[in-house]
């Protein structure tokens, strides 16, 4: 009989889960703790209309005050889970109360990868992952002020070019010989690095930093080079990293993110994780990943859900991403890694056009610049394990989905 | 306030008093409309708050554009009245608007 089930984590994977939970007809106790002060929020639009200032805090939680209430859902907030003992089936919060549970779930989410060079504790350095962060990040620009952002990732990107937006002088600095080196093709790198020195954005390559400085506070920051570039605001966005600390602490099996099986089980078998900080198995690709996406906090918590309550679901999802940049939209389907053959629909210069990647003949991924009918087509296609006539792909004047092959 | 009905998958009608200046999907998600999910949280990214609008409605609509086109081109059970509901902004024209979701949200 499961009668308390507790979420920590008041993330995109938590906050659907105890909403799939009442929905599937889960009747008893039900507890989330949300280590942040708001009610369960979306994260993509921090670095986006919400820096901004288009996008008011009333806007970003997922459900207000009353659907919690409705479903007798518990919310702790601005409460830290700080132990677990999976023994007594209990986690102790840092305001001093214990909860039992019957079952657990863990969507801890990820933390901000931090800068350890010389000047990394200095004022004026933000990192973008919370509400708070972001409030502090507000306060400290205005039109005109000289924003260097460390990161030429997702969140670097997305960031330069809302301050851009702002009237902020704006430098980003990228370890890496391009921008978005993890996640795209070298020719999407090239086009959104275009877009955004087209916009007044220095797109700075191969800069390795070595050290901030400043009296007190962030004034410059020095790379490998020499170089020096000025700053009164410094951004940095270089990745983020599984939260795990309550799980490892308390025996449970992590590397890099918290290990759990299809079912979104733990070594634990009343303990379950979603999200972020899981590392789990990927059935359609065949190895096991960790994504930090909202997607996958989201399909992966509803299937967390229906695995608490016994149903014995696998999480079996084909990725998606997407990242928005000035009027451009990048949109990503499938993980693109050990793929064998890469194909180009389009051209870069009409601004809209995809990059698709195959593997033994099958499509694993595409990422679709201004083009949400290849990503659509693609989130279908590679669920399918659909194999592709590669001339007729080539062929951008043909939808992706006319384009697979005839049978052998 | 503009008052929307939404059709959920399983026939309920669900009316809402939906407020001025937002999407129509931020006010399904915010009153726990069954069936519209909207993962991408109006960005037009991932295709899973699509609705049929009502017929006498649809024409009184801003038009789709591209992106909106190409996203339900390949969504779920795609028909000539179907929206991306985070595209849609309350005004106070829309009162009385109907709408129904659909079964399934996404690629399909």
């Amino acid at each position: 009989m499961i009668s308390t089930i507790v979420v920590v984590g008041g993330g995109q994977a938590g906050a659907q889960a105890v909403d799939t939970l009442r929905r599937e007809g889960f009747a008893g106790r039900l507890l989330l703790i949300c280590d942040e002060p708001a009610l369960p929020y979306q994260r993509p639009p921090l670095s986006k209309k919400y820096l901004s200032g288009e996008l008011t805090a009333e806007r970003l939680p997922f459900r207000h005050r009353a659907f919690y209430d409705e479903h007798r859902i518990e919310l702790k907030l601005g409460v830290r889970a700080r132990a677990l003992d999976p023994r007594a089936h209990r986690v102790d919060l840092d305001n001093g109360e214990a909860l039992t549970y019957d079952r657990l779930l863990l969507c801890l989410g990820a933390t901000a990868r931090r800068l350890t060079c010389a000047g990394a504790d200095l004022a004026g350095l933000h990192y973008l992952r919370t509400v708070a962060d972001v409030t502090l990040i507000r306060a400290a620009i205005k039109p005109g002020s000289r924003v260097a952002i460390i990161g030429g990732g997702y969140i670097g990107l997305e960031t330069a070019a809302t301050c851009r937006h702002m009237g902020c002088e704006v430098t980003v600095l990228e370890l890496a010989d391009r921008v978005m080196n993890r996640v795209v093709a070298p020719c999407v790198s090239e086009f959104f690095a275009q877009e955004h020195r087209a916009q007044g954005i220095h797109i700075l390559c191969n800069m390795q930093v070595t050290r901030i400085e400043g009296a007190g506070r962030v004034e410059r920051v020095i790379c490998a080079d020499g170089s020096e570039t000025a700053a009164d605001a410094l951004i940095v966005g270089v990745g983020a990293m599984a939260t795990t600390a309550l799980a490892s602490d308390a025996g449970l099996a992590c590397d890099n993110g918290i290990l759990v099986d299809e079912y979104c089980r733990t070594q634990d078998e009343a303990i379950f994780a979603a999200g972020d900080c899981t590392n789990h198995p990927s059935l359609r690709f065949g190895r096991r990943v960790r994504i930090e996406s909202v997607d996958n906090a989201f399909e992966q918590a509803k299937t967390a859900a229906l695995n608490l309550l016994d149903r014995k679901i696998a999480h079996d999802r084909v990725p998606w991403f997407w990242s928005d940049q000035f009027d451009n939209k990048l949109l990503i389907a499938g993980l693109s890694q050990d793929y064998d053959r890469q194909v180009l629909r389009g051209e870069p210069a009409s601004r809209s056009f995809s990059v698709c990647y195959l593997k033994g003949g099958e499509l694993i991924a595409v990422e679709a610049i201004n083009h949400s009918k290849d990503y659509m087509a693609a989130r279908k296609l590679i669920a399918d394990r659909a194999r592709m006539n590669l001339t007729k792909m080539a062929n951008p004047n043909l939808a992706l989905k006319e384009a697979v092959a005839e049978p052998a | 306030m503009p008052r929307i009905t939404f059709i959920e998958p399983g026939g309920l009608r669900r009316v809402i008093d939906a407020p001025i200046g937002i999407s129509l999907m931020e006010a399904a998600v915010q009153n726990g409309v069954q069936g519209i999910l909207a993962l991408c949280g109006g960005a037009c990214a991932c295709g899973t708050c699509h609705v049929y609008v009502d017929a006498a409605w649809f024409s009184r609509l801003e038009p789709r554009e591209e992106m909106e086109e190409g996203m339900l081109e390949c969504a779920w059970q795609p028909r000539d009245n179907s929206r991306l509901s985070c595209q849609i902004q309350v005004t106070a024209d829309l009162d009385g608007l109907e709408v129904t979701v659909p079964q399934q949200q996404g690629a399909m």
